[in-house]
């Protein structure tokens, strides 16, 4: 090992730290539902002996972990169609109910990924627009992200190729209007409050003036702005 | 007497015409009636506008009516799983019509067509893409957009357990949309894993009553995805 950093060497929160720093903000006796992908894996970051209810809009309420290899029950899948268990206190219910859930403002965090997310809260995460290749799969992010009480939204702070996800207006298809409460990046914590963005938690290494810097839109720095850290996990 | 039970799947699809709305439940391969989908297939109806969640893929249920060509509208919110080549270019069903609901939204199209209800506001999809040419409305200082029924002629659905009276009982997330389209539609045919007889379904344990069914018929070995016995 050389004593030189590399300096393409990554730094920030990797997935799994993400999706633990929000975890450590959902509380006690919540109702919520986790999108497929970094949101997916928050259950196991939970602080001991908070007990909250995973809504999967598929007609599940109190969803557990996947089942032991060879217990799998094809009639009781997750949104992401992948067998799944149901905890202690958990309910079925059919499809409009499991979306009145949502649509009628009783799950109190839903927690999405992004594409892009505008100064305003404007979410983008459905489709890539009409020039991808791919059938538009909608599924239901426009509800959860209309519904839901608050909108927390897990995504890395820049794309692949280095452009801010957080912008002032998105191009791509949005999912819904001013819909984002909060932002969880690998660099940062930010709220949408209001019509301005408000950063909260910035990684130790960077600092406001940096994540402004990788930011497509207008920022303003919290009074009691906090260093963000999480522990070390293995990223699976 | 009342017996909506029928001897055998080419009896319960039987009269189901062409250019019919077809409801078919389900989501991923759970509460999928593929067995009423095959036969559906045996029995040659066509040009189809067919409602559903989406295809998981081309061999069982949604996928297999549009893979053989019997779709020509598929009304869905995730209208094909990944690994599958349906709407692609290339691919037969490349012609198929496509109309992409949020999933809250096609629940409740559907269920407000069984509850005689022809439209309602929702905010969801304002101000995407989804709600573009639709009518909107303020209330209360909000945004809403106006989306329609989804009325049926036809109910494909699923259940684990039934009576002779048609009452069904379902397991686990094999729910999903199988009460609300047996509320949708001029017609539901319901495939279970069994009929009770002559005791009828414990009247606190039923989820669909019987008034929204027309058929029952049982199919013990149901057809599923490979692998998802």
């Amino acid at each position: 090992m050389s004593d030189t950093k590399p300096a393409a060497e990554k730094i920030g929160l990797s997935r799994l730290q993400i999706a633990w720093r929000a975890a450590q903000d959902i509380a006690d006796g919540s109702y919520v539902n986790l999108g497929i992908g970094m949101p997916m894996t928050i259950p196991r970051f939970l602080p001991e002996g908070r007990e909250i209810m995973l809504h999967s809009e598929n007609g599940l309420l109190g969803m557990g972990p996947p089942p032991a290899k060879g217990d799998e029950d094809w009639d009781l899948i997750n949104a992401g169609t992948r067998p799944t268990t149901v905890l202690p206190g958990g309910s079925f219910f059919h499809h409009a109910d499991s979306f009145a859930i949502v649509r009628g403002g009783h799950l109190d965090i839903s927690v999405l990924g992004a594409f892009q997310i505008s100064e305003k809260g404007d979410l983008a995460n459905w489709s890539l627009g009409p020039s991808a290749a791919r059938v538009p799969t909608v599924g239901g992010a426009m509800d959860l992200a209309a519904g839901a009480k608050q909108v927390y939204v897990l995504t890395d702070h820049c794309s692949r190729d280095g452009s801010p996800k957080i912008v002032k207006q998105c191009d791509l298809p949005l999912t819904g209007l001013a819909c984002v409460n909060r932002i969880y990046t690998d660099l940062a914590i930010i709220d949408v409050i209001g019509e301005g963005l408000v950063v909260r938690e910035i990684i130790e290494e960077l600092s406001f003036a940096d994540i402004e810097a990788q930011t497509g839109a207008a920022l303003r720095l919290s009074d009691d702005c906090k260093a963000l850290t999480a522990p070390e996990f293995e990223d699976a | 007497m009342i017996d909506k039970r029928v001897a055998d799947l080419a009896a319960a699809v039987a009269g189901i015409e062409d250019g019919a709305t077809v409801l078919v439940g389900g989501f991923g391969d759970a509460g999928v009636p593929n067995d009423l989908v095959q036969a559906l297939v045996e029995q040659g109806a066509k040009e189809l506008t067919l409602v559903g969640n989406g295809a998981i893929s081309e061999v069982v249920g949604h996928g297999r009516l549009i893979a053989e060509g019997r779709v020509r509208k598929f009304i869905a919110s995730f209208p094909k799983g990944r690994g599958s080549k349906l709407f692609e270019p290339g691919d037969a069903s490349e012609s198929v019509e496509l109309e992409i609901v949020p999933q809250g939204t096609l629940a409740e199209r559907i269920r407000a067509a069984g509850a005689g209800i022809p439209g309602f506001y929702t905010a969801t999809a304002f101000g995407t893409p989804l709600a573009e040419g639709k009518p909107t409305m303020e209330f209360d200082g909000n945004q809403f957009v106006l989306e329609r029924a989804i009325q049926a002629d036809v109910a494909l659905i699923k259940a684990k357990t039934a009576d002779r009276w048609g009452n069904l009982a379902y397991t686990g997330t094999a729910r999903n949309f199988n009460p609300i389209m047996a509320m949708a539609a001029k017609r539901t045919i319901a495939q279970v894993s069994e009929i009770i007889d002559p005791d009828p379904l414990d009247p606190e344990y039923i989820v669909t009553p019987g008034i929204f069914v027309e058929r029952v018929v049982a199919v013990a070995d149901d057809l599923r995805e490979e692998g998802r016995q």
